[in-house]
């Protein structure tokens, strides 16, 4: 009876085994320093206060407290959702290299990586779970009315998949069964990647909208996922160790270096779409031309200028050339920065595309030709809980998983 | 897909295969849709009416729809009285904070004469919505008869795609439904209790709103719609939503 209600804990290790790993998982985490509990309450306190915001604001109603309106309907929490699912499509991709097609010098990130791609993406699902009006109602007529020519659905729909298999790897790494790890990975990635191009076409199928419309945007979505793994694994294995107080020993040493060169790699990839993204956008239809337009010169010019292009691109870029793939701690810093400029990306990405009035064309007075959005505290403090619930996890993941080690074979 | 109309045409593509009937459709089409320009924008029918507009008895079996329900705006008769608004807000119960139809002011001060016109805006009910294809659960819908814009008001889970993805900003999120509302030509409130047009052209007092079948020959939306002395255009063609809401003058 036990077999069949459990089967895959009972099927690939003994129940004694399992038990005994749960235990160990529960006196490594009792066995945390004054720090650590602090900055879990820390994030956890946060997390609840988010909670408390975005409860709020399902009382009282979106329209009311958050800074989205009729004209524009998608606000940061989009964006904030985008930043996290990207994130964990790029850390399941970079990390796929090494324990899907055995890649072995990128073995060592493999752990952490899905551990992370797993509550990144539970971050995202946080974040979209308090934009949506009726998230209830989604569970159900997802399944019972799809929609085959609804982006949103296949994303959705992809995502869930994605969840369960990433989960189902990380478990199967956590008792070493690598090979059926392997297996649950290269489906988590396909889900991933379709997932994530759906995304991207989301954005880039909607006919009215000149800035996203064409096949640019799920193109995009993916090598900006890649590069934004590349972030989150320096960013967090740097932290992971730090928190420990361990040295990098020399596998991980030689993986980080690795993702540091692949990630310079997809960073002049980025700059390059952005620079066609922009030269095209000039010589778009007049709706595209104002967007771009705002984007560079207008109210999002330090947006697009300071933290996309400085602190999202070039600085890392430079930092990673100047650290020679070696210094870790410039390594870290360059992922501070592009972290911090990659938020900016999404908002920019979601916001402008809605900038220019339905009617710019028609001389209205009605609407300005450029729509403003401002986001709201109850936004912003939805993003912060996402961002304290990723650290919250991260925090108990180092501690009960003690570093996400992993053996080569 | 008629097959062997699809092979008749592909043989005629050679110029001069071109049977002259063909010809004149034709030319009538390109006249009405090159002909017409104001505000500085050319302005043209790009619907797929557009390949109706030749008013052979074979073209006009390829509505999609029966009845084709449609609207036209007289625009310059339009004098912003809102009385239409009005209309539509207390028969659709439409809460302040949105609209279902709204009438927008056009103002061009280096216009010669007159410098400003108002321009009535509702749902276009597209033939190709992009609301529709992007909806994850068929929450909004086009009526397969009637081919007006509808919403399943218990699926939709607000995740304001449609919303976005509407180039005639038609939606609004109803607080009370819970859902996205937008205009339905006055379905569920007048059309589907056998009143023959909606509330809004109804209470226009300048007959500015002209409601109708557009695959009808007797109804008036299909006369203006289908004829060469005045110009006829639609909003923002290049979407290729192929929008059901048409704009004329006189």
């Amino acid at each position: 009876m036990e077999k069949k209600n459990n089967p895959v804990a009972e099927g690939i290790i003994s129940k004694e085994e399992f038990t005994q790993n749960w235990l160990q998982f529960l006196t490594e985490f009792l066995s945390g320093s004054k720090g650590f509990y602090i900055l879990l309450i820390l994030s956890g306190l946060i997390i609840l206060i988010s909670a408390m915001f975005g409860v709020n604001a399902m009382y009282v109603g979106y329209s009311h407290v958050y800074g989205i309106y009729r004209e524009i309907p998608w606000g940061i929490l989009i964006s904030g959702y985008v930043f996290f699912v990207v994130t964990s499509t790029g850390l399941c991709i970079i990390s796929s290299i090494g324990h899907v097609f055995g890649v072995k010098s990128l073995l060592p990130i493999a752990k952490r990586s899905v551990y992370l791609s797993v509550v990144t993406l539970l971050a995202g699902f946080m974040v979209i779970f308090f934009d949506v009006e009726n998230p209830f109602r989604m569970a159900i007529w997802n399944a019972l009315s799809p929609n085959p020519t609804s982006n949103i659905w296949w994303m959705g729909t992809l995502y869930g998949a994605y969840l369960v298999f990433m989960s189902i790897e990380f478990l199967l790494l956590l008792i070493a069964k690598y090979r059926y790890a392997m297996v649950a990975g290269l489906l988590g990635l396909i889900s991933g990647i379709a997932a994530h191009s759906n995304l991207g076409a989301v954005f880039g199928m909607l006919h009215g909208r000149e800035f996203w419309y064409g096949p640019y945007m799920p193109i995009y979505f993916i090598a900006s996922a890649a590069a934004s793994g590349c972030t989150a694994i320096i960013f967090f294995t740097y932290l992971g160790y730090r928190i420990r107080n361990e040295r990098f020993d020399k596998p991980m040493e030689l993986a980080l270096q690795a993702v540091g060169k692949l990630w310079a790699l997809l960073l002049a990839v980025l700059m390059f779409f952005v620079t066609w993204k922009v030269i095209t956008g000039f010589a778009g239809a007049e709706g595209k031309v104002l967007a771009i337009r705002e984007w560079l010169f207008g109210k999002y010019a330090i947006n697009f200028w300071f933290f996309e292009v400085f602190l999202g691109l070039v600085a890392p870029f430079f930092l990673l050339l100047v650290s020679r793939f070696r210094n870790l701690n410039q390594m870290f810093v360059a992922s501070l920065l592009a972290f911090i400029g990659i938020f900016f990306m999404r908002v920019d990405l979601v916001v402008i595309g809605q900038i220019v009035s339905h009617f710019f064309e028609y001389n209205v007075t009605d609407f300005p030709v450029i729509l403003t959005y401002k986001p709201t505290l109850h936004e912003i403090m939805l993003i912060i809980g996402a961002c304290a619930l990723c650290v919250f996890s991260f925090l108990i993941g180092e501690k009960v998983f003690k570093g996400h080690h992993t053996e080569i074979h | 897909m008629n097959w062997k109309k699809f092979f008749k045409n592909l043989k005629m593509e050679e110029q001069g295969c071109v049977p002259d009937e063909t010809k004149r459709e034709f030319l009538k089409i390109g006249l009405i849709i090159t002909g017409v320009a104001a505000g500085g924008s050319l302005l043209n029918v790009v619907s797929v009416v557009a390949e109706g507009l030749a008013t052979s008895e074979e073209v006009h079996k390829e509505y999609p729809y029966k009845p084709h329900y449609s609207m036209v705006f007289r625009v310059d008769r339009c004098i912003d009285c809102e009385l239409c608004v009005e209309a539509c807000n207390q028969t659709n119960n439409v809460p302040e904070y949105g609209w279902r139809t709204k009438i927008l002011e056009r103002v061009d001060t280096k216009a010669v004469d007159q410098q400003r016109q108002f321009m009535p805006i509702l749902c276009n009910h597209c033939n190709n919505p992009p609301c529709v294809r992007a909806c994850p659960t068929k929450a909004t819908y086009k009526d397969k008869q009637t081919g007006i814009v509808k919403m399943a008001s218990y699926k939709c889970i607000g995740c304001k795609t449609c919303m976005v993805a509407c180039p005639y900003d038609a939606r609004y999120f109803n607080e009370e439904k819970r859902a996205i509302d937008k205009c339905d030509f006055c379905w569920e409130s007048r059309l589907s209790k056998g009143m023959k047009i909606t509330a809004c052209s109804e209470a226009c007092p300048a007959g500015v709103r002209i409601f109708g079948d557009l695959s009808d020959p007797n109804s008036e939306v299909y006369k203006i719609v289908h004829q060469m002395g005045k110009a006829v255009w639609v909003l923002k063609p290049e979407t290729g939503a192929k929008p059901n809401v048409f704009y004329t003058i006189g």
